[in-house]
């Protein structure tokens, strides 16, 4: 990026891969998604006492197919894998996925039969938050680091390898 | 009322069954009595009648007492009466092998609960309309409450959904959908 002053108005000259990834790290649209107790969490966290709007990350959509980013807030059980994993691929490309909280990541303490241990086994995680739950800004430091890796990301990256 | 007065009461109502009462922390307010299997139903229609009208059903569950005793299982059943403001608590003894007889032709309510103790515990009941699985996956294995179960299962998720209804019901609504909508109202 510079700063060309030679010209009657002036001109700032950058790259149209820092352009489209600086449009899409700052305005995340993630998608209308709890699955329990970190749920509460995520929405104090667009609340205005922390507001995540000042990242830009505020518009949570009711549907999928308007969302970038998918927040797994909770505990995921075997029977809800399959539906969180049609929500996820009805979300468009690009999209990221952030996995909040120790039941969402490695199971946490409930390390039984019904809950799948770590939603990395349904969906690619982008970003693990470690926290039982999570504090509102553990959550957004989160967002700032997905952020960073959109920024740092190149454009003409083929999308994320897809499991099962 | 006691339980020894449930029990005088239901004795002619039912001939030949064998009641025992059983001690509880809460049998003051809550009677507990052992039901034979068989005489469940005949059971539950009598303690409906005059005098004692536990008209409600309230739940069904079940304890598993693995490996300490035989039968292992105990069906509990919770029956209010609103009138008399009173509650009753019915216990039948059954290993895993035994039917017990469904209450849904007594109350229809029954059949969820019923529904969810054959899932979590596999216990079979006879009479029992619509015996499918309510809380897991239709397809899963074994039942998870029941004590020799391996709880900390280590299984690779499922990613996909499993089909809810066969092709055969499919076509059948869709022919059903088409005739409703192509008859004339009269």
């Amino acid at each position: 990026m510079g700063l060309e002053t030679d010209y009657e108005i002036p001109v700032v000259t950058t790259t149209a891969e820092f352009v489209v990834q600086w449009a899409r790290r700052s305005a995340i649209w993630p998608v209308t998604f709890g699955l329990a107790c970190c749920a509460i969490e995520m929405m104090a966290m667009a609340s205005s006492r922390y507001d995540i709007s000042r990242f830009g990350a505020e518009v949570f959509r009711g549907s999928p197919r308007q969302s970038d980013l998918m927040i797994i807030a909770g505990r995921l059980s075997r029977k809800m894998a399959p539906a969180l994993r049609r929500i996820y691929d009805q979300m468009p490309e690009p999209k990221w996925v952030i996995s909040m909280g120790a039941c969402a990541s490695c199971g946490g303490v409930f390390d039984n039969y019904a809950i799948v241990q770590g939603s990395d086994q349904v969906v690619p995680v982008d970003v693990f938050i470690p926290g039982c739950p999570p504090r509102p800004e553990a959550v957004i430091y989160g967002i700032v680091q997905l952020q960073k890796k959109i920024a740092a990301s190149k454009l003409d990256q083929t999308p994320k390898v897809r499991i099962a | 009322m006691t339980a020894a007065d449930i029990i005088a009461a239901l004795a002619p109502a039912v001939p030949g069954a064998a009641y025992e009462p059983l001690a509880s922390a809460d049998s003051d307010v809550t009677p507990v009595i052992l039901v034979p299997a068989e005489h469940l139903i005949a059971t539950c229609q009598a303690l409906q009648g005059p005098g004692l009208e536990y008209v409600a059903f309230s739940d069904v569950t079940a304890v598993d007492f693995h490996p300490a005793r035989d039968p292992r299982f105990d069906v509990v059943y919770h029956l209010v009466s609103p009138h008399r403001r009173a509650r009753v608590r019915l216990k039948v003894r059954v290993n895993a092998d035994v039917e017990v007889p469904s209450l849904t032709p007594v109350f229809p309510g029954a059949g969820w609960p019923e529904r969810e103790v054959y899932d979590l515990f596999g216990i079979v009941f006879d009479g029992h309309q619509d015996l499918r699985r309510l809380m897991m996956p239709d397809d899963w294995e074994g039942h998870p409450l029941r004590k020799d179960y391996p709880v900390q299962l280590r299984k690779d998720a499922q990613t996909y959904m499993p089909l809810q209804v066969t092709e055969e019901e499919f076509r059948a609504n869709v022919e059903r959908d088409r005739h409703v909508r192509t008859t004339p109202k009269p």
